[in-house]
């Protein structure tokens, strides 16, 4: 069976402390998702997200506090500005819906985290392997120039 | 210089005062009616009339117009007093009504008088002193009443005995008139409104002048501008006459002061729900349902009933009062989903206080659920509910509407559920605890985040209480949530000590991810300073960058993502070192 890979970009004050209570409440969750935790979801560059479809993710999770709950004021509204945006390029770009998803979890849900990681899961599972097999050059040139760059 | 004699008390006085002026200097008590400090003396009423003795001629002055010369006066002589007693029983004549004038002769001795009364006299208290005549027209400069007619005629009045456009029903005549003769509202049709306490939560008057409340800090008087009559026309001016020390300064204004400091402590508190809000209650609509600040005013030895329970409507003691706790708090379908925590310990307190004031009056309270979160409050409590049997009725209010001079209260006792009808003379609600009024503008200046009922949030809620998540900012008191005093008390001193543990650091400590910005690629387009939610970043004017300064910065990365060319990144947490992190997940 597919298993996908999936990046979660989450902030450090909300969703990886709510990760965080999933964890200490022995929640049992896909383990897909691996968390990288930012000081807020407004530090995470659309081209954060990039490299990490190229680099071979399958989907990527971004994680902000709940409107009005962002411990830096307003954080999150521009994460959200900046997803909403994003999920349309990508889409140009020729990703499928739903390989980006954006959700807000605070400190207190860590069962909402680990529902949404299994819900993810499963929906990245039902689109497949994120093919850019399209593009000229194909999976290996990919690979070749990012070399190169790392 | 001239010596002068006031009842035996030599002195020497300033030629430009009058004797009334000297004596009441010396304490030498003179009466007088007609006299004002603001008012160039006028010697109308004659009740101040001394005896002056110059060269062995002995004349009889009034003490208020005679200037302070040469030679001896006597203040109490028989002369003076026979005349007072004559002036006194033309006055009785005059004003037969007025209590100030019988007290006054009866002093001295004078009982009744020999002279008839005016017939025709509208006014009965009125002494025709002109006083209030003179306050209207020479100090608030209105001159909106004035003398009609003359000899057996005379009265005081608005010109053509209408109400005059120029009256602003200040209340300058009714309150100089020695005889209390003035009815404002028989002068204008205006409406005459007393400035209503704030303090005393508008259950009693204040006057323009005054000290907000007796523990302000400073303990010094203010002026009301709003209602001042010197800020609207220019006039009156009077405080400034009376105060001895010249302390009054109509040209203070309202400034901006600026200060470096090293540390904020945000104690903002509460105001209540507005009034409006609660239209079950027929708060701010009938006038006696009040709520717990102003029951407890009611209750205070210093407020406005001297501490006897009486209801503001018609200030009858009331003999059943509702209690009605969470109004408004603990409704999140309604009003506030939060729960104003003191209003339990303050209801039983009250009830208990209203039961020792007024031996028959029977208490009732209603309560969702009583919280005692407190040491000793729910042995207090109980003293309230068991030993002084004051009825806690579970249950919520649904409606109070008025019936005669009594409140109707309908509710409910989910206990037995029943209906419960109560005829209360007076309905005091536990209105909820809402942030300050305004207190969010500040909060937004100060960059402070709220939660969603407006209180402030702080940066942990178990284990950093009473620091804000910015740094620099302390937080304490009801500011940051409902709160009683010793929990305020304690949470102030911890935000003093956190401020002092704060100053008392060598250097500074901050997280180690901040925003670092590279001055070789920074083209100064400014675009993170707008996204910089803590004014951490500035632009430096002679190098055509910007700058961070690291320790507002909060490290939230939001400028990295937006600087268009490169320049900012987060030590600690650059875009390549996340890069890395990717790639460490993602293998290969």
């Amino acid at each position: 069976m597919f298993e996908p890979k999936i990046i979660c970009f989450v902030c450090k004050w909300c969703t990886y402390a709510g990760a965080d209570l999933a964890g200490t409440s022995r929640l049992t969750y896909s383990p897909n998702g691996v968390n990288i935790r930012f000081m807020c979801s407004s530090r995470l560059d659309p081209e954060h997200i990039l490299w990490a479809f190229d680099r071979g993710a399958d989907g990527v999770f971004v994680g902000g506090c709940h409107p009005g709950d962002c411990h830096y004021q307003d954080g999150n509204y521009k994460t959200l500005r900046r997803i909403e945006l994003f999920q349309r390029v990508l889409k140009q770009f020729g990703l499928e819906d739903g390989r980006l998803r954006l959700e807000w979890i605070s400190a207190a849900e860590g069962k909402r985290f680990a529902e949404l990681m299994n819900e993810f899961a499963q929906q990245i599972r039902a689109l497949g392997p994120l093919k850019l097999g399209s593009r000229k050059g194909g999976q290996d040139g990919g690979s070749a120039k990012r070399e190169k760059e790392d | 210089m001239d010596k002068l004699i006031i009842d035996g008390i030599e002195t020497t006085p300033d030629p430009n005062k009058t004797v009334l002026e000297v004596a009441r200097e010396l304490g030498i008590h003179i009466p007088t009616l007609c006299y004002h400090k603001s008012l160039t003396p006028y010697g109308a009423c004659r009740i101040c009339v001394v005896e002056t003795i110059w060269k062995g001629r002995s004349r009889l002055h009034t003490a208020c117009t005679y200037p302070a010369w040469e030679g001896e006066v006597k203040t109490n002589s028989e002369k003076v007093i026979r005349l007072r007693k004559s002036i006194l029983a033309l006055m009785l004549a005059e004003a037969p009504e007025a209590e100030e004038i019988k007290e006054l002769a009866a002093e001295y001795g004078v009982e009744k008088t020999r002279f008839r009364p005016r017939k025709e006299k509208r006014n009965k208290k009125c002494i025709m002193c002109g006083l209030c005549v003179r306050v209207c027209h020479d100090v608030m400069g209105f001159g909106a009443i004035g003398f009609e007619n003359r000899g057996y005629r005379r009265e005081v009045t608005p010109p053509f005995e209408t109400y005059s456009d120029v009256c602003t029903t200040c209340g300058a005549c009714a309150f100089v008139c020695p005889t209390g003769a003035i009815d404002l509202k028989a002068l204008s049709d205006k409406k005459v409104r007393p400035i209503l306490s704030e303090f005393d939560r508008n259950l009693a008057s204040r006057p323009c002048v005054h000290i907000p409340f007796p523990q302000a800090v400073p303990n010094i008087p203010v002026i009301d501008k709003e209602h001042c009559v010197y800020f609207k026309t220019g006039g009156c001016r009077v405080c400034e006459t009376v105060c001895g020390p010249q302390a009054v300064d109509y040209q203070q204004k309202d400034q901006i002061v600026e200060e470096d400091v090293g540390a904020v402590v945000v104690a903002t508190g509460f105001d209540t729900l507005p009034l409006a809000d609660l239209g079950e209650y027929g708060y701010g609509k009938y006038p006696d349902v009040i709520d717990g600040l102003a029951f407890e005013r009611l209750l205070s030895a210093s407020g406005p009933t001297s501490g006897e329970v009486k209801r503001p409507s018609d200030g009858k003691v009331p003999k059943e009062v509702v209690f009605v706790q969470c109004a408004g708090s603990r409704d999140p379908e309604k009003y506030c989903p939060h729960c104003s925590k003191i209003c339990c310990m303050y209801t039983a307190k009250h009830a208990l206080l209203y039961k020792h004031r007024v031996h028959d009056g029977q208490p009732y309270i209603f309560y969702i659920d009583v919280r005692t979160g407190g040491k000793s409050y729910e042995e207090f409590y109980h003293r309230v509910s068991e030993q002084e049997g004051v009825p806690y009725i579970r249950g919520k209010v649904s409606k109070v509407f008025p019936d005669g001079d009594k409140l109707m209260v309908w509710g409910v006792d989910t206990l037995t559920a029943k209906k419960v009808e109560i005829a209360a003379d007076l309905v005091v609600l536990a209105t909820a605890m809402v942030p300050s009024q305004d207190s969010q503008k500040l909060f937004s200046i100060l960059k402070l985040a709220t939660d969603k009922d407006g209180f402030l949030s702080e940066a942990h809620p178990k284990l950093r209480p009473v620091e804000s998540i910015i740094s620099g900012f302390f937080l304490a008191g009801s500011a940051q949530g409902p709160r009683d005093i010793p929990e305020t008390v304690a949470q102030a001193s911890g935000a003093a000590s956190k401020v002092i543990g704060l100053f008392s650091q060598e250097k500074l400590h901050h997280e180690p991810i901040v925003a670092v910005v590279d001055e070789d690629l920074c083209s100064g387009c400014k675009v993170c300073i707008s996204v910089c939610p803590y004014d951490a970043r500035e632009f430096d004017e002679e190098k055509g960058i910007v700058k961070v300064n690291e320790l507002l910065c909060e490290g939230c990365g939001a400028c990295v993502v937006a600087c268009p060319s490169g320049a900012t990144q987060q030590k600690n947490l650059t875009d390549d070192q996340i890069r890395q992190m990717v790639k460490a997940v993602l293998g290969e």
